[in-house]
């Protein structure tokens, strides 16, 4: 009982980033853009908030712990923004092909965290981590409540980052299926034409929802620097993880609330070796998580519902004068 | 009926039809200009002579004959594989899993080198273990293409979680079975001499086979009949179908061509290059070879060029790395700031703004 209790966690801790990447994923392919950057983006947003905490602490002496988070997420949240923006000119303003554009960003993403990452430690001239009142912070749980038997391990013992993932998560589900703005923007990924015709202004709506897209991202990838690597920069620390919650905006067929169940499902898969040890090597073990992405994709694809389709436009950029 | 009197927008974007050749490579020589310039003025952020940086960029790649032979080193799989990658491109299938097929050659080799060396005379082992190399990236480049062709499943990702499972497989054979007996650490041995390709000039012959790949390619893609029906999946799929077209068949070829070139590579790096199998083995050439091939626009030759180009930015980046502790990182991070300038002066050649008051009718 306690072991299955232990795998949720983890679980969920596991699955956290993934959360991020998901969810800004599919605001940004809402609108028709698909951003293959989300790796890149993670590594900057990493990166950012690393250093906006090491800096505050730095510049303070004694940090508080809350506000260290705050300028952690603000930090990460701009450079994913950042990241995104350069897609966003390339792909809306310059009509470049979105899928080189993405790989591209990739690559710059992941040169920026890695470079800047080197950069702090060359300045530091050792590891830069982050100090212990900072760390505990970005592991703390719920107080009270957290100490409560099961319950409290199982809902309210997670990060705060946690919370905010799945709140961004439903946030993005209410704005997407109940708000003007929301129906808005799914009409612009799916008929950009119909929907300038509507008066709705398509450069906007793709612009925001790529750059609000891409800052999400940016926080799972400084969760993983942040918690799961606890505040300490470790070169290629997010190795694939963007690439997942690509994946993962398939399964979830562009829907934030099922984002919530794909990224716990895979955040157990990536965790599940030290809780079902079946005898296979550990290096197989690893490669779980996209062995599966690959039978899953190949599944929806067999089964192609009608349901489970992409924005219609996405993948193309809007041309008004070609209509 | 009286309204507001609509006035023309400050910015109108209009198709050209064609800009001349001349000013078109002006304009793409102007914003390489331009990343190099958005490059050094990172470098002086960071408290440096972006001047002496590149100077010593391409001095530490290029001045010495060592450094020389190593950015050659560099230059041939990155070319190869871009080569590779051209024909699934032109396509507009997605592969981004070279770097996935070059390990799986990589690994198919290595099991020669370390098995059958004392068994095989030297050159036929050579031989078998290209042709396994070559077998195990096309098989590795085929499954994607297997159920892109059949259902239509996205080849991206497909293609992208392929490179992470063989490199989990890399890693298991060198924790493994493959692992050196002699090392405590976990290492695969050093190839036998006979399994290592013999050098020209300095440099092992994976050059010569590189080049002549860029002369075959070239003629593929531009005068064969299959390089004609790439062409026409890749702009039109429907079109492809309607003109009696397999284009299923076509997908499948394409890909086995393209995983097999890039599985040779890997077998070029193995046995040429580092001499063993590593983790490392394929390092990221896979992506860098996307930035390669879309740069020279899929033109075999223009990749030979910026191939170079790419490999002296990441020889020199090590030279800065000793002399002004800029992290080595920093050839990423160029390469992606000259691909988004790269990307985005397209459309200054594609397209024309025209300005408020410039007075040209609307057509």
């Amino acid at each position: 009982m306690d072991k299955v209790l232990n795998f949720l966690v983890a679980a969920v801790l596991a699955g956290t980033p993934l959360l991020f990447g998901t969810a800004g994923e599919v605001l940004t392919e809402k609108s028709g853009n698909l951003n293959l950057g989300v790796e890149g983006m993670m590594f900057m947003g990493g990166v950012a908030g690393l250093a906006g905490a090491y800096y505050y602490e730095q510049a303070v002496g004694t940090p508080i712990g809350w506000v260290a988070i705050l300028i952690a997420v603000a930090c990460a949240f701009l450079c994913g923004v950042l990241g995104a923006l350069i897609y966003g000119f390339l792909t809306i303003t310059l009509r470049a092909n979105q899928n080189v554009t993405g790989l591209a960003l990739t690559i710059f993403g992941t040169g920026f965290g890695n470079f800047f990452g080197e950069v702090m430690h060359n300045s530091v001239g050792s590891y830069v981590a982050v100090c212990d009142v900072t760390k505990n912070a970005f592991s703390a749980g719920i107080p009270v409540l957290s100490g409560l038997p099961v319950v409290g391990k199982l809902l309210f013992s997670y990060n705060v980052l946690v919370y905010l993932a799945i709140a961004v998560a439903l946030g993005l589900a209410w704005f997407l299926g109940r708000t003007r703005k929301g129906l808005n923007l799914i009409a612009v990924g799916e008929s950009p034409a119909t929907a300038d015709a509507a008066g709705i202004n398509v450069t906007v709506y793709k612009y925001l929802s790529t750059c609000i897209g891409g800052g999400i991202a940016g926080l799972g990838g400084m969760y993983i620097v942040m918690v799961t690597c606890s505040g300490v920069w470790v070169h290629n620390c997010i190795s694939g993880y963007g690439w997942l919650a690509v994946a993962l905006v398939i399964f979830a067929t562009w829907s934030p609330l099922r984002s919530i169940f794909c990224a716990l499902v895979f955040g157990g898969l990536s965790v599940l070796r030290y809780y079902l040890p079946l005898g296979i090597p550990m290096q197989i073990y690893d490669i779980l998580p996209y062995v599966v992405t690959v039978i899953v994709l190949v599944a929806i694809s067999m089964r192609n519902k009608r349901e489970s389709q992409p924005p219609a436009s996405l993948g193309s950029a809007y041309f008004r004068e070609e209509r | 009926m009286s309204g507001a009197v609509h006035q023309e927008p400050l910015v109108r974007i209009a198709k050209r039809d064609s800009m001349p050749r001349g000013k078109a490579w002006g304009v793409r020589g102007l914003s390489l200009l331009l990343a190099l310039a958005a490059g050094g003025l990172l470098v002086l952020v960071l408290g440096h002579n972006p001047l002496a940086v590149y100077g010593d960029l391409v001095k530490g790649a290029l001045f010495t004959k060592v450094a020389l032979r190593e950015t050659v080193k560099i230059t041939i799989p990155l070319l190869g594989t871009a080569l590779a990658i051209a024909p699934a491109f032109k396509m507009k299938f997605w592969n981004i899993g070279a770097e996935g097929q070059i390990m799986a050659g990589a690994i198919a080799s290595t099991y020669f080198a370390l098995f059958w060396a004392d068994r095989l005379p030297g050159a036929a082992l050579l031989m078998v273990m290209a042709l396994a190399a070559i077998a195990a990236g096309a098989l590795w480049g085929l499954l994607p293409a297997v159920f892109k062709a059949k259902w239509g499943t996205n080849e991206t990702l497909f293609t992208l979680m392929l490179n992470y499972i063989i490199l989990g497989v890399e890693k298991y054979f060198q924790n493994g079975p493959w692992k050196a007996p002699t090392s405590s650490f976990p290492k695969i041995a050093m190839f036998a001499p006979a399994a290592q390709l013999p050098k020209v000039f300095g440099v092992h012959i994976g050059w010569i086979i590189v080049l002549a790949a860029t002369v075959l390619m070239f003629l593929y893609l531009r005068y064969s009949k299959q390089g004609y029906e790439i062409y026409v999946v890749g702009e039109s799929e429907a079109t492809a179908r309607y003109a009696g077209m397999n284009v299923p068949k076509i997908i499948m070829r394409t890909m086995l061509l393209s995983g097999g070139l890039a599985g040779l590579m890997g077998f070029l790096t193995v046995s040429g290059a580092d001499g063993t199998l590593t983790e490392n083995t394929a390092g990221g050439v896979g992506f860098t070879a996307i930035t390669v091939a879309w740069l020279a626009k899929l033109n075999p030759f223009a990749m030979v060029a910026i191939a170079f180009g790419l490999a002296i930015l990441q020889k020199g980046s090590n030279t800065i790395q000793t002399n002004f502790k800029i992290p080595a990182s920093a050839s990423e991070v160029l390469t992606g700031i000259l691909l988004f300038f790269m990307l985005g002066c397209e459309f200054f050649i594609n397209y024309r703004l025209i300005f408020r008051g410039k007075g040209e009718n609307r057509g």
